[in-house]
Parts: structure tokens; sequence; C-alpha cells
């Protein structure tokens, strides 16, 4: 009973707003489609909405929460493409039910994206930032190279399988729920932390006993696995599947939904992931040829943009003020303090402000690392004196 | 033999785009992933000059000119805000630079491959193969402008704040050395190179488009990389190295499709055995 | 078991040719305080890397409780008994107070619980998280951080950072525990109140803390042995009193007379 205790108490609706949004979405469109009312256009949009959802949220476990930029999130989606239609090619003559063959090549697809996942999650043990991002971007371009080159995924010529109907979009989203979680379960559990305290400080985190290679190597494996089950939906839904589609140019059209969405948020990634693959829909049959570019000049303006707003270090302070997060705190302080005596507040303001005059008062609090690192010969040469002196 | 020359002159192209990499990365401690674009607008910038006077020499002037105030320009707007943020910001925004101008090119000039020629060149008979003149032309100035950063970095007062900041931006800071205009300068240099680079790149392969920057750029990137990053001779050696290996591969017809994939396998593997390159040096993380 | 807590035997460990740290043999008894001292440069936070498994000694090994944990990695090191604090703070500045010292928890035997555990959300999970919060509210409530767990760790001041980390290594449940200049950057009020944590931390925790700091009253006035450290060897060793007042240490640290 014990059991069902804990789940109440650590029930909160904020958690679960995005798992029950995407189960209204579900049910409203299913409903939709077998009375007729969905058309196929929709039905595919909404099927590469439940892919980059997927693909999104996967690599924000990567970039967002362990704190290292992937460039090859298409090639993991790429391998689980691949497989997964090789895998059906061979399983739709042997298999009749068309759900079983999805489920079982989701599944392959997934592992053998893991395994890849693995294989780059071991750079990543040793390398990091800059030169592991090149490192992916490179494995991205390897899996690409090797795949268009084999005869046995067809070659140039690509992959074909059997495809879903329209219907396809149901198992997805379906995919979408399942992933949301045990993603957010993850997330907002221990290892969640281990994980959010090696982005914050892998030498801390290190020195606390975490096992950081496992982490490292965990987050890169769930990720790829997630991004080979989108492979595999894409691969169901898209026909042939060619593997100039899984270029570096997608790889950053995914971390386009992850930065705008807001990097260690998931809601932010399903979010951006559903306003991206829709605009890319209605851009994609509205803008022909060299107009095409404008999409990208899009996505380049909204990356530098949000990461220069959100990371500047001289635009803190005005982020802080202009922020929605600060807004809505704003509110909901101005309402709670209706309620709660003024009095109490003037004293909780004035701890806050001698705490902001001892916080200011202390040099060394301004990044730490940098001046620390810097300045460990003068800091020390101050404190000789007073050796002296005791002496 | 003509596989290795053609190797020499892909390899004077990516050490030269390799040294603008190198010493941006060295100084300001960024990967600066529009570096490659830089290069494609200084392709353009030439394309456009070109049509307007033709004369050769004033494109050269113009491409260079453009090229440093496109990559001073970058700096300051794009780069300059996120002094002090995490290195994941930086990348970022040098990833949104390098579409930014990859769009912008293609809207003005469409993604077509538009013909430059620079000047025509012949090719004269060393034993029995033939080599192209821009080929000499481009290794001879690759070494001169070699030469000519080395003496820069070691001899003038701005070259040896360069070595100063690499070392230590805070240290330097502190020395009084103005770290945000040695970073300028940095990029001014590295976006000349890249200048050269288009030059040479036209010399050989006589056409542009949008996108001409990204694979060299990446590629130099790993040149950069074989050669220890920050090191000026590591870069040309890394570039010459791997436009060899490039030509060689492709001209076994087993191995061809897979070149691309094998120079990344090539740098993946460098950067776990030896992640200094061949001329770099060892640096250890304080705790 | 021996009645050391922790016992060093020739510790040493070089640079490319430097001898950062040669010859170390340190012996610290249960519960004791005991300081490492000795002027810039001279091995002290090189000795703590050592002693966490950072880096990897060249010669001699240390034992921890019986335990000989030379070469072993930073987790294994940290599950045996060992925790530390940095001389620079180095907290998870993004996070809350409390999730600070949840990040110390993770690596102790009675919370382990794999990752799939916690995704299908099975019993254990439950279990483990309520017992590890209340863990770490305890111990935010005996260092009188409490009030304050729900705060960004970054944006607490100065000397509760300090005590924050010191909780948040306290968490890892050691035997022995490193204190890296703990006093850094603290005015005389705040030492004076660092030097009553750190002897409440030993006689609350039957802690053994073995410290490095350059404030010499903080030194001389809580720690009861001392080695001092001169270029990576050991310059003195013994009683408190008895080591300051050596005149070897005292060249060491104000230079030769004229």
């Amino acid at each position: 009973m014990a059991y069902f205790t804990n789940i109440k108490n650590s029930f909160k609706l904020k958690n679960y707003i995005n798992y029950i949004g995407v189960t209204l979405f579900l049910v409203i469109t299913a409903s939709m489609l077998y009375t007729g009312n969905l058309n196929r256009s929709t039905a595919n949009l909404i099927t590469q909405i439940a892919y980059s959802i997927i693909l999104a949220v996967s690599l924000n476990l990567v970039v967002g929460f362990l704190g290292e930029l992937s460039l090859g999130h298409a090639g993991f989606m790429c391998v689980g493409a691949y497989i997964g239609c090789f895998v059906a090619l061979k399983l739709h003559s042997v298999i009749s039910s068309p759900l079983a063959v999805l489920i079982i090549t989701m599944l392959i697809g997934g592992l053998v994206a893991a395994v890849f996942g693995f294989i780059i999650g071991l750079p990543a043990l040793r390398l990091k930032g800059d030169y592991l991002a090149i490192v992916t971007l490179a494995f991205g371009e390897i899996v690409r190279t090797i795949f268009k080159n084999l005869d046995t995924f067809g070659g140039a010529l690509g992959l074909s399988t059997k495809k879903y109907g329209t219907s396809l979009f149901i198992p997805a989203l379906i995919v979408v729920i399942i992933m949301l979680i045990l993603v957010q379960n993850l997330i907002r559990s221990k290892h969640g932390r281990a994980i959010t305290a090696i982005r914050d400080n892998e030498i801390a985190a290190r020195a606390m006993g975490i096992n950081v290679a496992f982490y490292k190597l965990f987050v890169f494996v769930i990720s790829a696995f997630f991004a080979g089950i989108a492979g595999v939906i894409y691969g169901h839904y898209a026909t042939p599947v060619l593997y100039s589609f899984f270029s570096y140019n997608y790889s950053i059209e995914i971390l386009v939904m992850v930065v705008l969405g807001g990097m260690g948020s998931i809601n932010g990634s399903i979010l951006a992931a559903v306003l991206i693959t829709f605009i890319n829909f209605q851009l994609t049959t509205k803008l022909s040829g060299d107009l095409a570019a404008l999409k990208f000049l899009i996505y380049a303006i909204v990356l530098i943009t949000i990461v220069i707003f959100n990371n500047a270090p001289a635009l803190q302070p005005f982020k802080e003020r202009f922020s929605l997060k600060g807004l809505i705190a704003k509110i909901s302080g101005k309402i709670k303090s209706i309620f709660v005596k003024t009095k109490d507040i003037d004293k909780e303001r004035a701890k806050i402000k001698d705490d902001a005059a001892e916080w200011k008062r202390i040099p060394t609090k301004i990044d730490m690392d940098a001046l620390l690192s810097v300045d460990v010969k003068h800091e020390k040469t101050e404190n000789q004196p007073d050796e002296k002196e005791d002496k | 033999m003509s596989t290795f020359i053609d190797g020499l002159s892909l390899g004077s192209i990516y050490a030269l785009i390799a040294l603008g990499y190198t010493m941006v990365y060295g100084i300001a401690k960024m990967l600066n992933f529009a570096h490659g674009d830089i290069i494609m607008v200084g392709a353009y910038a030439i394309l456009t000059t070109l049509n307007l006077c033709g004369n050769p020499i004033v494109a050269i002037v113009a491409s260079v000119v453009v090229c440093t105030l496109l990559g001073v320009v970058t700096e300051k707007l794009a780069y300059r805000p996120l002094r002090g943020a995490s290195p994941l910001a930086v990348l970022i925004t040098a990833i949104g630079v390098s579409y930014f101008l990859q769009s912008i090119a293609q809207l003005i000039y469409g993604a077509k491959n538009r013909p430059v020629t620079i000047a025509t060149f012949s090719a004269v008979a060393i034993g029995n193969a033939k080599i192209n003149i821009a080929t000499i032309i481009s290794l001879i100035a690759g070494a001169i402008i070699m030469a000519a950063l080395t003496v820069f970095i070691k001899k003038t007062r701005t070259g040896r704040a360069m070595l100063a900041v690499s070392e230590d931006r805070g240290a330097a800071l502190l020395m009084g050395i103005n770290v945000n205009r040695i970073i300028t300068i940095t990029f001014a240099i590295g976006s000349a190179l890249a200048a050269f680079a288009s030059v040479f790149y036209l010399m050989q392969i006589p056409s542009t488009n949008p996108t001409l920057g990204s694979m060299p750029g990446i590629k130099a990137f790993t040149a950069a990389v074989i050669g220890g990053i920050g090191s000026v001779s590591g870069a040309m050696i890394g570039g010459v190295l791997l436009g060899v290996i490039e030509k060689i591969a492709l001209s076994v017809p087993a191995l061809a499709p897979y070149t691309t994939a094998l120079e990344f396998a090539l740098l993946i593997i460098i950067l776990l055995v030896k992640p200094t390159g061949l001329m770099g040096k060892q640096r250890r993380e304080k705790v | 078991m021996s009645e050391y807590i922790l016992e060093t035997k020739n510790l040493g460990i070089s640079f490319g040719g430097l001898k950062a740290v040669q010859d170390l043999n340190l012996k610290i008894e249960k519960k004791q305080l005991y300081g490492l001292i000795g002027p810039n440069g001279a091995g002290k936070t090189t000795v703590f890397n050592l002693l966490t498994g950072v880096y990897t000694p060249t010669t001699g090994e240390f034992i921890l409780d019986g335990e000989n944990l030379t070469g072993k990695s930073q987790e294994v090191i940290n599950h045996r008994g060992i925790a530390r604090t940095f001389q620079n703070i180095r907290l998870f500045n993004n996070m809350s107070v409390i999730r600070n010292v949840l990040v110390g928890l993770h690596n102790q035997s009675e919370f382990h619980v794999n990752p799939f555990t916690s995704m299908l959300r099975l019993p254990k999970h439950y279990e483990c998280e309520v017992n590890m919060r209340s863990r770490a509210k305890e111990l935010l409530r005996i260092f009188g951080l409490e009030e304050e767990r729900n705060n960004l760790a970054c944006n607490l001041p100065y000397g509760k950072q300090r005590k924050l980390e010191i909780a948040r290594a306290l968490a890892t449940n050691p035997k022995l525990l490193l204190l890296d200049e703990p006093a850094a950057g603290m005015n005389p009020n705040e030492t004076a109140e660092l030097m009553e944590t750190i002897r409440f931390v030993r006689d609350k925790f039957d802690m053994t803390i073995l410290l490095i700091e350059h404030d010499m009253k903080l030194v001389g006035g809580i720690c009861e042995e001392l080695t001092v450290l001169n270029f990576g060897t050991v310059l003195a060793q013994g009683k408190t009193d008895v080591v300051l007042n050596d005149p070897k240490v005292i060249t060491a640290y104000v230079g030769e007379d004229e």
C-alpha cells in the first residue's frame, strides 16, 4: 500500500501535463480519422510531428541534460530507419499482423541504434565540448556514407518497404507517450540528478562518487535508442528511405528544435518540435527552389538570437526581468502577497537584501573558477603577511 | 605520382583553411564553424567583382577585404556577447552563423553552381606527370603565408600578445593585454586566410555554390586536429596529409565511395588516441 | 584493522620530471583533526587529488581503515569513504540546495537503484527517493540550511556555500573528510564560525578530518596534528604547537633571515 501512497504523494499535475496533452491529441485525431474527418496530408503531418518530438526529446537528453553537443542525431535515426525497413521487408512475408511487424521493427531498430549510441558514447568519455561535437558530426556522416554504399540496403536508390496507411500516426503517438513517461521518469529520479550534476560540474560530480562514465554512456544509449525508433517510424512512413535525408542539416534541424524549446525542457522540446514540423510542412509546399533557403535563414536567426539571449553574461539581468518565468513568478508572488501578512514579507525581503549585500562583498563569487585559476598566486601572497604576524 | 600531386594541391587548400581554424581555436578557444562559409563568401566576392570589373587582382583584394570585415563583424555581433558563456552556447551560435551565411548566399545567388574563372593556368610536365601551375602557386603561397604567420606571431608585439592570450586569457588580461582586441585581430587574420583559401580553391575548382565552404571547412578542421590544434606548422602538415590521403583513397576504386567516411574515421581515431594531434602539446585539467 | 583511519606509505606522484609529492607518510587516527599546511605549490591539493583518485600515485600506497585504495577510481574511493570539498567551491550551481545534497547521497549503497527501476517507477524507486529526501533534509537541518533548501545553490551567501559543500560531502557518508582551504575568502567572523562547524562535524558525525589551510589561526586553533609540506616533501610532522614553532617551518614560510 505504501507504494500507492508514494505515488499519490509524488503526484503533481504539472509533471503530467504533457502526457495528458499528447493523449488528448491522440484521442481527438484518432476519432477524427475513424469518422472520416482527417485527410491524408494532416495524418502525414501528425506522423512527422510524432517522430520529430521523439527526436527532439531524445536529443535534449544529450544536449540539455548531459550538456554535450551532438551533431549526429540524424545518424542514429538513419540506423533505425534502414535497419527497421530492412527487417520489415523480411518480416512482412512471415508475420501477417502489420502491428506486430511495426513493434518488432521498432524494437530492433531502436536496439541497433542504441548499440551505435554506445559506440559514439565511448569517445564522449574522453572528449568533450567542441571535439565531441565534431566527432558526433563525423559519426553521422560515416553512417550515412556506409548505408549509401551498401547494396543490401538499396545503395543510392534507398530502401522501400510496404507503407503503412494514414493510421500510422496512432502507434507513433503512443510511442511518443511511452517515451515521454520513460524519459521524464528518468529525469525526475536520482539518475536524472546525477546526469544534471555531471553537466553542472563534472569534477564535483566525480568527487561525489557519481560514475560519470556510466551515465554518459547511458544517456547516449537511451538517446540513440529513441532516435532509432523515430527512424523506424520514419522508415515506415516515407518510402524510399534515402541516405540523403539524414544529413548533417537534419541533425541541425533537430538541434534547432531543442534550442528553441529550451535546453533541458521536455515540454519546450515538444512544443518546438510541433511548431517547426508544422512550419516545415507548410513551407515545403509553398517555398520552392532558392526560396527554400529562407527556412534555413530563419533557423539560423532563431539559433543565434536564442542562444545569445539565454547565455550572454551581459544580458542575464535583462533576461531575468523579462523572461516568461520571471513574469509568472512575479504575478504569483503578488497573488500570494495578498494572502500573506505584509510584515513577514518585509522581513523576508530584508533578509534577502542582507544576503545579497554579503554576496556582493565577496569578490571571488563572480565566476570563481576563472578568477581563482588566474589569481591563485596573488591571493596567496596576500595571505603570507597574516602568517608572519602570527608568529 | 599524379595522384600525389593532386593530393598536394588539395592539401594546400585544406592547409590554408586549417591555419584559420587553428588560429581562432588556439586563441579564442572556440570552434568557428562558420570558417568554411567565410571561404564561400570570399568566392562570391570574387565572382561579383569579376563580373563588375573583370580584373582578377581587384577581385582578390575585394575578397580579402570582404572576408576580413565579415570575420570581424561576426566576431563582434555573434561571438563577443558570449565571451565567458558555456562552450556549448558558442558552438551553437557558430553553427547558426554558418547557416546564416549559407542561406543568405543562396537567397542572393541561388543554389546553382556558378562558374568563376580567375585566370587560366597551363600545366607543366615533370617527368611523366603533369602538374598544374595553379597547384605550384598555391603550394608556394601557402608556404609563404605560413612563414609570414610564424614570423608575425613570434616577432611582433601583437603576435606575442596572441600567444599570451592563447596560453592563459586571464593572465594576459592582468598583464594589460586587450584580450578583446587580440581576438578581433585573430578573427581578422583567420578570415583573411579564408579569403586566400577561396582564391586558391577557385584556381583549382573554378565554380562556386552556397555550400562550397562547409565540407572543406569540416575537413580542414580535421586537418587542424591531425596536425594538433593551435600549431601553425601542424595545420600545414595536417592539411597536406589529409589532401594526399583523400586523393589516394579516391584513386582506389574499392575505397573511393568511402573516402569521406575514411577521413572522418581518421579524425575520430586521432582524437581518441592522441587528442593533441601530431604537433600539439599536452594540457591537464586543473582540479 | 589498523588503529589509523588513514595511512599513506611513501605516497608520491611525478608529472613528467617534476616530483609534485614524494615520500608522504601520513598516519591519521580516528576522530582526529589533522592539518596539512605548506607554502604555495607545496603539493597540498595534489595530495587531496591523490587521496580521492583524481590522480593515480606513481609511488607508494594509501590505506583507508585497513583497505588499500591505491589506484582505485574516484567513485570507488568515494564509496569506500573519502569525501572532499574544493579550494574554489564547486557546488552544482544550477541546482537547488537540497538537490546538491541528494547528489551527495547518490553513491550510498542503501540508495542504489537501477535506472530502469526508476524509469518504470517500480516500488523500490519511491522507497529510495523518500528515504533520500528525509536524509537530505536532516543534513540540511543540522547545518542550518533547511530554510534555503529550495533556493539555487549559487544564490547562497559565501559562508553558506562552504557549509553546503561540507554537507554535500558528508552526504556520501565518508570515514574521512578532506577540506581544501575551507576558510579561503572568509572574514574573521566567518572563520570563527567555520571552526565551530568543523568541530561540530567531528563530534556529531565521529568524523576524521584532514584539512588544508593557510589561515594559521584556524590551523592552530583546531588541528591536533600537522604535516608541513614544502616542494612536495615533508618538512615537519607532529603535534600542532611543536610543528608551528619549528624553525624549519618558520623559515619555509617567512624565508631565510638575512
